[in-house]
């Protein structure tokens, strides 16, 4: 019987926290792993519309972002309500695009640049117009590669 | 002695107690920063430019399904007004003919979508309309896959399966220039 209450006495040792530093370490480089660093701040409302038939992006150091919206109400003053083109965090025009691609090409491995996409984010409440604009000016590019950013539709 | 002490007190560990919290703060960072969202969409290969436009609707052939989108966002397809809903199932039967009629396409190989929007189209609706046709050659995809080996069409199959199925039934759409008629 005593030896029983030895035992119970001895039995609340705290939880070694030695091995805690490790531990977070692990998710630490889990998260820098799969980190991309957010590039651009939105001046744009951007809602893209619902769609059924997506295809993932793959490699995210291969893809870059055009986006197509109305100002938000921090840059209606200066910038009007009409739809505008944001290339990284600046208001842009369609003349900017070829080197906005450039600028990204040369970043990029070039065995892998024919795989470069572009990602048109663009509002679904703008109107063909300026979307069309851009489609154009990426073909005279030769940026062929577009993925129209949408959201999954709910069922 | 006491000098000796000093010493043992010099070459003690550095206290490892604060790696967590350091680490913590590192992660929190990651952990704000990180953006999980998965970015998808519709992927699409434009044309290359060419300075002269082909307009498949002047050809005027039973083999072209032309989509005509305008201002309003109302559909006309094959000259006729017609609802989103049923785009696809109308596409589905343009490009299999399964009833063999004449004024469908002759054969899937042979079958063009034409696509064509004004510029005062809403960029929702046209990709509705993208959605729609895509979805209807994923679907005869599907049926085709599901003929020939078993399952659903998918991405990861094997090269040659997917270049059989879509030699029979190729993705051909072509979008022409837009018409200028509703305005912005």
């Amino acid at each position: 019987m005593s030896k029983f209450q030895k035992k119970r006495g001895k039995a609340s040792p705290a939880v070694s926290t030695a091995s805690l530093p490790d531990i977070i370490f692990m998710l630490l480089f889990f998260f820098m792993m799969v980190t991309v660093l957010r590039d651009a701040e939105l001046k744009l409302t951007v809602t893209t519309p619902e769609a059924t038939e997506l295809t993932k992006l793959q490699e995210k150091s291969l893809v870059n972002y055009l986006y197509i919206g109305k100002p938000i109400k921090k840059y209606e003053e200066s910038y009007g309500t009409s739809p505008r083109l944001q290339l990284g965090d600046k208001f842009a025009t369609v003349a900017d695009i070829p080197l906005f691609l450039e600028r990204h090409k040369i970043k990029v491995a070039e065995n892998k640049r024919p795989k470069i996409t572009s990602s048109l984010k663009v509002d679904g409440d703008v109107t063909m117009g300026i979307v069309q604009d851009i489609k154009t000016q990426l073909r005279k590019s030769g940026q062929l590669k577009v993925n129209y950013s949408a959201r999954p539709r709910p069922e | 002695m006491a000098k000796k002490s000093s010493k043992d007190r010099l070459s003690n560990e550095i206290n490892a107690g604060s790696m967590a919290d350091i680490a913590f703060l590192l992660l929190i960072f990651f952990l704000v920063t990180t953006t999980i969202v998965e970015d998808k969409g519709i992927t699409v290969k434009l044309p290359p430019w060419s300075e002269e436009d082909v307009d498949p609707t002047k050809l005027n052939t039973r083999n072209v399904f032309s989509v005509l989108v305008n201002a309003q966002d109302q559909l006309l397809v094959r000259g006729e007004p017609a609802d989103i809903k049923q785009l696809r199932e109308r596409a589905k039967e343009f490009i299999t003919n399964p009833q063999k009629r004449d004024d469908l396409a002759e054969r899937p190989t042979k079958a063009i979508i034409s696509l064509k929007n004004d510029r005062g189209t809403s960029y929702g609706t046209y990709l509705e309309c993208y959605n729609e046709l895509k979805a209807a050659y994923n679907e005869l995809w599907d049926e085709e896959a599901k003929k020939l080996y078993g399952r659903e069409y998918s991405d990861d199959m094997p090269f040659e399966q997917k270049k059989k199925i879509k030699g029979t039934i190729p993705f051909v759409l072509s979008e022409a220039e837009p018409t200028n008629f509703g305005g912005e």
